[in-house]
């Protein structure tokens, strides 16, 4: 089921820019399939541009982007339709519609794109509900009765609606206590590990970072500076990745690691 | 790869079995549901599910056949699963993990309780606004002495910004508007006047409606629609981003930084408005009495000093900061009442525009009985 050759997303030559500003210059990235990418940079850095650069939101000013083999700038709109049912997207705050209430707001992908009858929307919405970890009252609730957290998990929730293939996370433990983001780090993995999920993850939380990711691309100076395991970020030199990965909090984040050799650092993601 | 598929059949010592194949994943599970949903109950014979042909599995089919097996066993009977990968395992395990109701919608009420709820509320809603209306015109005062005795407190380029929006870039709809109602009234009243002989008279019927009525009720109606609705739109997106909550910890007053520049740009300029639109009426009635009636402008002006007084003139004007004053105030008051969704934004604009246009036919039809009473 898993072809390794072929990477499920590539990025080439990307470059983005807003009027003058031009955020990313000459972009290569290739996501492989089946694994977990995080992304990291600085704030500003434009991790989220390029999220939205490559599902369609932004329109790229030079450059190629292919999804699932397919060109994302030159679809055509039946071609778009088949890419966004094969993947889900948690934005960065959520992005749930406000109108709706949680399960609702799960049910839309299900309604618009496989008119499934309501009756295993409702149970496919309270399984999702369930599965992101949100207690069984919140599905009849909206958006703006939620807590921060609530609606991360409510958002993330919706991007599984379809069990998509590939989903693309913006920050999705900022704002989660730490066991529940804990547990979402869990979730993601046990997910990719069952359906062969290929998530592309921005995040600036060295845990998920330490526990999920098969590798991490860091973004800097508007291009893709590293790419690779943890155990090359910790190895690198530059000195942003030195403060990054060694920094107080990182210390804090992965104390075990430290001391062995590389070959334990797979060991303790689970 | 082959489409999700079911087969029924027998087993082994009578048992049902029932083979899956193919993906069972989101896009086949609405076949999937209703055949699994048709399958006969059967007796209590015990049921397999051979899982051995299935390519994909993915939570919502692993939901499928979960739900099957658990209903089976629910009613007592058996039901088991084999030629399960691990992998498979995992999901049904992950599935049966998560396996909660959960509400999807607020409880409804019956249909009957629901209307008398509806229609409760709504009354209720209509009392509870009026006395908010009056609460929000008590603070609004407040507000509006407290800028008189430190005027430096006031925001001046927030002011002209707004007065600019609401007034400047209203000229343009205003003018054309009663233009053209100048135009319709000069046609229509002289057809009726010709039949007395008494055409010359139209002057003063145009003269007369514009100034004392026309002219600022279309503006007033054109500002509540056009500005009335901006103001609920922004501060209310406002609301739904915390802005204002923001703004209330800064400590800055959303009644003095949001509310009063609006208000007093629509005060200033709603009396400017009305007064082009006077003008525009008046120019549009003279240029119709001259092209139809061959009353040139010359005479339409002479018989137009006979016609009216000023006060004529002021009634009409005197009117306009009132109308202002309701229009922004309403416009600011349902924007602050904005709950923090898209919808309610949508819903508090609807109703600033209703609200104020209703607020300024009220106040107007106080406004002929007060002038009728003192005889101008
Ligand atoms: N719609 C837009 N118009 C103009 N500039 C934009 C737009 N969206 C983003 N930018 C700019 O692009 C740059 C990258 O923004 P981006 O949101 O991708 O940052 P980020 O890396 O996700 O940061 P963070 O970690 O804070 O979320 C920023 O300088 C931002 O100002
Ligand atoms: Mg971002």
């Amino acid at each position: 089921m898993v072809a390794e050759a072929d990477p499920i997303i590539r990025v080439q030559g990307l470059r983005t820019q807003f009027g003058t500003q031009v955020i990313h210059d000459n972009l290569d990235l290739e996501v492989r399939r089946g694994e977990i990418l995080g992304i990291v940079g600085g704030s500003g850095t434009g991790k989220s541009v390029l999220l939205r650069t490559i599902i369609g939101l932004n329109r790229p000013a030079a450059g190629r982007i292919e999804v699932f083999g397919q060109d994302v700038a030159g679809a055509t709109p039946e071609e778009r339709l088949a890419l966004e049912q094969r993947w889900g997207v948690l934005f960065q705050d959520g992005a749930l519609f406000s109108s709706l209430t949680v399960a609702q707001n799960i049910e839309v992908p299900m309604k618009e794109h496989l008119g499934m009858p309501a009756r295993l929307r409702d149970e496919i919405a309270a399984l999702k509900i369930a599965m992101v970890g949100l207690p069984p009252e919140a599905g009849s609730k909206y958006p703006s009765e939620l807590s921060g957290g609530m609606r991360k998990r409510a958002g993330l929730a919706r991007s599984l609606a379809l069990d998509p293939d590939l989903i693309f996370l913006d920050e999705p433990t900022a704002g989660l206590d730490p066991i529940g983001a804990a547990n979402f780090d869990q979730l993601i993995r046990r997910l990719q590990v069952n359906l062969g999920l290929t998530v592309f993850m921005v995040t600036h939380d060295l845990d998920s970072l330490h526990a999920i990711c098969d590798r991490i691309a860091v973004l800097a100076e508007k291009r893709v500076m590293v790419i690779g395991p943890m155990a090359d970020m910790l190895r690198h030199e530059h000195p942003w990745l030195r403060e990054y990965f060694h920094g107080p909090r990182a210390r804090a984040a992965q104390p075990q690691l430290r001391e062995g050799p590389d070959g334990q650092l797979e060991e303790v993601r689970t | 790869m082959a489409d999700g598929w079911l087969k029924a059949g027998l087993g082994e010592s009578g048992a049902v079995l029932l083979q899956a194949g193919g993906q069972w994943d989101a896009q086949n599970v609405t076949r999937l549901d209703q055949q699994l949903r048709s399958l006969a109950p059967g007796d209590n014979a015990p049921m397999v599910l051979d899982l051995d042909q299935v390519e994909r599995l993915d939570t919502a089919g692993a939901w499928l056949l979960y739900r099957t097996v658990k209903a089976r066993r629910a009613e007592g009977g058996q039901a088991d699963f084999t030629g399960l990968t691990p992998a498979y395992q995992t999901m049904l395990e992950q599935v049966a993990a998560n396996d909660q109701p959960a509400e999807i919608e607020p409880p409804r009420p019956p249909t009957l309780v629901a209307i008398l709820d509806r229609v409760g509320r709504g009354t209720v809603e209509v009392g509870e606004e009026a006395k908010q209306q009056i609460a929000f015109l008590g603070l609004l005062l407040v507000s509006l002495a407290g800028t008189l005795r430190h005027p430096s407190r006031l925001r001046l380029v927030p002011l002209v910004y707004h007065m600019e929006k609401v007034g400047f870039n209203a000229l343009p709809i205003v003018g054309l508007i009663s233009f053209l109602i100048g135009v319709v009234l000069a046609y229509q009243g002289a057809t009726q006047l010709q039949r007395f002989g008494a055409e010359i008279f139209v002057v003063n019927l145009i003269a007369v409606s514009v100034l004392r009525e026309i002219a600022i009720l279309l503006t007033a109606i054109v500002v509540a629609g056009r500005s009335g609705s901006a103001f609920t739109a922004e501060i209310g997106s406002m609301v739904v981003n915390e802005e204002v909550d923001a703004m209330r910890t800064l400590g800055l007053d959303p009644m003095e930084v949001l509310v009063l520049p609006r208000v007093l740009a629509l005060v200033i300029t709603l009396p400017l408005l009305a007064f082009f639109a006077d003008m525009m009426g008046l120019f549009g009635g003279m240029l119709m009495c001259w092209g139809a009636l061959d009353i040139s402008p010359g005479l339409f002006l002479e018989r137009l000093q006979g016609a009216i007084s000023p006060w004529s003139f002021w009634v009409g004007m005197i009117k306009a900061p009132f109308f202002a004053f309701l229009i922004a105030m309403v416009g600011c008051l349902e924007g602050l009442r904005v709950t923090r969704s898209a919808e309610s934004v949508g819903q508090q604009t609807t109703r600033s525009v209703v609200t104020g246009i209703f607020l300024v036919i009220v106040v107007d039809a106080m406004f002929s009985i007060f002038f009728a009473a003192v005889g101008v």
